[in-house]
């Protein structure tokens, strides 16, 4: 049954992926409503893919690399969709979809390996673990939205517009769409962190551990405070703070690997 | 020959002509019930633009004397002597009208390329003759197809998605930094032509505040009430360069109007918030250092030129898809033709078979008396259902027969063997 799922998942984004192509080069709109509708059936599959595995090992999602990864992938989808509806902007979708299906495609073709039981259990840690995640989905959104811009930014300085800059949204939209991403982000970030203190604050006996998880996790929210306010004044509107909307990502994806990996011992794979 | 097309367009005849040969609305009503009412043709529909006046025509025996009447009729009704409107017109009969229709609704002779505007056009006047019954059921399932034919042109090709012209390609590019314009202010420097198109297309896109700035202030003040614009003072630079987000300069200078220091120094008092600056002047009114300003977009003349060239050859590799699509139309709109006329055909060549029958048998059944009525009316009936079978089979291939020029050559052949002239549909 699971493999269903996910057959249905990978042919559902597929043929979302080109239908967003499609619609980048013709932009008809009814070519962008089936990309969304199939994106739409892809995001279910996904969810009940996603549901079949948990049952399949008696655990949630999040609790090891492959089914993090899974779950990343489908809130940054459900993330881009909500703001394709917001902004009713469906040119990012071509560049969106192909993160979700990797995404999606290494976590159920990576090996497993089992995981040892979390200390922590409960709503609250469940409800920390999917903000947090949901949070670096919007921050990888508005990383694609700034490179994007940067990309056109330059097109458009360069005087070199070829086919691309005329089936791009606008430079603002996309900086608009970049910073309801990150308020997404910080609000999702912030209030799952809170949670995260409850959740080990709820353990039997004294946890008074320090993990260097929440330093990083600080400077995270700290720099995209600082890209949320810089984007809006004069030195750093626009490609500064695009630029500095990519700077913040790479350092997630360090806080992702580099810091998961080795320096924390709470935090494995979110 | 039923459809006939009698007409002259930019590329037949000069300006002088074509002005003389329009057509107002109520021009083209009167000139359709004209054309009725003296037999000239039965169906008319007559379309005028600024590049084209044409009328469309149906009439059972149309031919090369109906085109002669249609142009003379032309030069009595706009009073043009002939031997000055005549080697200005183009005729056309039938398959050649369809084309030549079609081709038009897509933008194929257009002066512009793709353009959009004439299929509006082409609408508009479809929808005024047939209003008034001037169209009949040729005219409007030609004009129907048309219609269709050139909403899927423009939708499954880019014949006309990009701009052609200098200032329509800089608001597109204006587009794509700012998204829509309705919200956004302009500041156009000089009055001249080109500054016209550039506010005229400012004003098509419904920009939110329009600022105009020439050195004359009368010409100024002119232009900003013919374009709901606000007037600013010239050479006042560091007032007017903070407003807009998008600046047209148009103006004949010897040395650069807008220097870095100047754009510099209006960067920072509108919070370096995105300029997108069109400098359409010869020599150049905007120092080509402006470019380098954090977050300004300078495109010249040539830049802009450059772009509408690509634009052309990208539209030109289009034409020979919009091409296809518009022979895919014709030869559907001449199956249909066909098919119409398959079934007059074959009706009048029962009927015609019918009568013969009815005179075959009075004649060979005169002398033979053992017949009883009955009999008689048994072998009229006998005889009929053979003339059906006949019929039938030669019917059903001549309907699935795919090639269109098959078809017609059998339909012709049809008429010319088993049809008198009086009898031919």
């Amino acid at each position: 049954m699971n493999q269903t799922f996910v057959i249905i998942t990978v042919l559902a984004y597929l043929s979302s992926m080109g239908l967003y192509l499609r619609f980048l080069y013709n932009g008809k709109d009814l070519t962008g409503k089936f990309a969304t509708l199939l994106m739409c059936l892809g995001l279910v599959a996904h969810y009940l893919a996603l549901l079949m595995r948990a049952k399949g090992t008696h655990t949630v999602p999040y609790h090891d690399l492959q089914g993090s990864m899974s779950l990343f992938g489908w809130l940054l989808a459900v993330i881009y969709l909500c703001l394709e509806m917001y902004h009713r902007q469906r040119t990012v979708g071509a560049f969106v979809l192909p993160i979700v299906l990797v995404f999606f495609l290494s976590a159920y073709l990576m090996p497993g390996h089992p995981s040892p039981p979390t200390a922590v259990h409960g709503v609250v840690f469940a409800l920390h673990v999917t903000l947090s995640i949901l949070a670096y989905a919007a921050f990888a959104l508005s990383c694609v939205l700034s490179l994007m811009y940067l990309g056109e930014e330059r097109l458009l300085r360069t005087r070199r517009l070829g086919e691309v800059v005329w089936r791009f949204p606008p430079l603002e939209l996309l900086e608009r769409m970049s910073h309801t991403s990150v308020l997404v982000g910080l609000v999702t970030i912030a209030i799952g962190t809170g949670l995260g203190f409850l959740a080990v604050d709820r353990l039997p006996g004294q946890q008074t551990y320090f993990d260097p998880k929440y330093l990083v996790t600080l400077l995270v929210l700290l720099l995209y405070v600082a890209y949320f306010r810089l984007a809006r004044t004069s030195a750093w509107r626009g490609a500064r703070a695009s630029k500095l909307c990519v700077f913040n990502f790479v350092l997630v994806i360090l806080s992702f690997t580099v810091v998961n990996l080795y320096f924390t011992q709470h935090h494995r794979y979110f | 020959m039923e459809i006939v097309l009698v007409g002259l367009n930019f590329r037949t005849a000069p300006v002088e002509v074509r002005e003389k040969a329009s057509f107002s609305q109520e021009q083209a009503l009167r000139a359709a019930e004209e054309l009725r009412s003296r037999g000239i043709l039965e169906e008319i529909l007559v379309l005028s633009t600024c590049n084209r006046s044409e009328i469309y025509g149906v009439h059972a025996n149309a031919n090369r004397e109906s085109a002669a009447a249609l142009s003379s009729y032309l030069s009595n009704f706009h009073a043009v002597r002939p031997d000055v409107l005549n080697p200005s017109l183009y005729h056309h009969y039938d398959r050649d009208v369809v084309r030549h229709l079609f081709r038009v609704s897509a933008g194929l002779e257009s002066m512009l390329l793709g353009e959009a505007e004439i299929l509006g056009q082409v609408r508009e006047a479809y929808l005024l003759a047939h209003e008034n019954r001037a169209t009949g059921p040729v005219l409007n399932r030609l004009f129907q197809a048309a219609l269709e034919l050139g909403k899927r042109v423009r939708a499954e090709t880019e014949l006309g998605t990009r701009p052609m012209g200098v200032a329509s390609a800089g608001m597109k590019l204006a587009e794509r930094i700012f998204g829509k314009l309705n919200d956004r202010s302009a500041l156009v420097l000089g009055a001249g032509t080109i500054s016209e198109q550039v506010v005229s297309q400012l004003r098509d896109r419904n920009i939110g505040h329009l600022y105009l700035t020439n050195r004359s202030r009368e010409k100024a003040e002119e232009f900003a009430r013919q374009y709901n614009g606000k007037v600013i003072e010239w050479g006042e630079w560091d007032a007017a360069l903070k407003l807009p987000d998008v600046i047209v300069s148009a103006v004949g200078v010897q040395d650069p109007l807008l220097t870095k220091p100047l754009i510099e120094r209006a960067m920072t008092a509108r919070g370096n918030r995105a300029l997108f600056l069109m400098d359409l002047g010869l020599p150049r009114n905007i120092e080509p250092a402006v470019s380098a300003i954090y977050n300004t977009f300078l495109y010249s003349m040539d830049d802009l030129t450059e772009i509408v060239q690509q634009n052309r050859d990208a539209r030109q590799t289009e034409v020979p898809k919009a091409e296809a699509l518009v022979e895919e139309h014709v030869g559907k709109f001449i199956s249909w033709q066909a098919s119409v006329e398959l079934i007059g055909v074959m009706d009048t060549l029962r009927g015609s078979m019918k009568e013969r029958r009815a005179a075959f048998l009075q004649e060979k059944l005169a002398g033979m008396n053992h017949f009883s009525a009955e009999d008689r009316e048994q072998l009229g009936k006998l005889m009929d259902e053979l003339i059906e079978r006949l019929l039938i089979a030669p019917a059903e291939r001549l309907r699935m027969e795919k090639e269109m020029r098959k078809k017609i050559q059998s339909l012709e052949a049809i008429r010319d063997l088993y049809l008198s002239d009086r009898e031919k549909p």
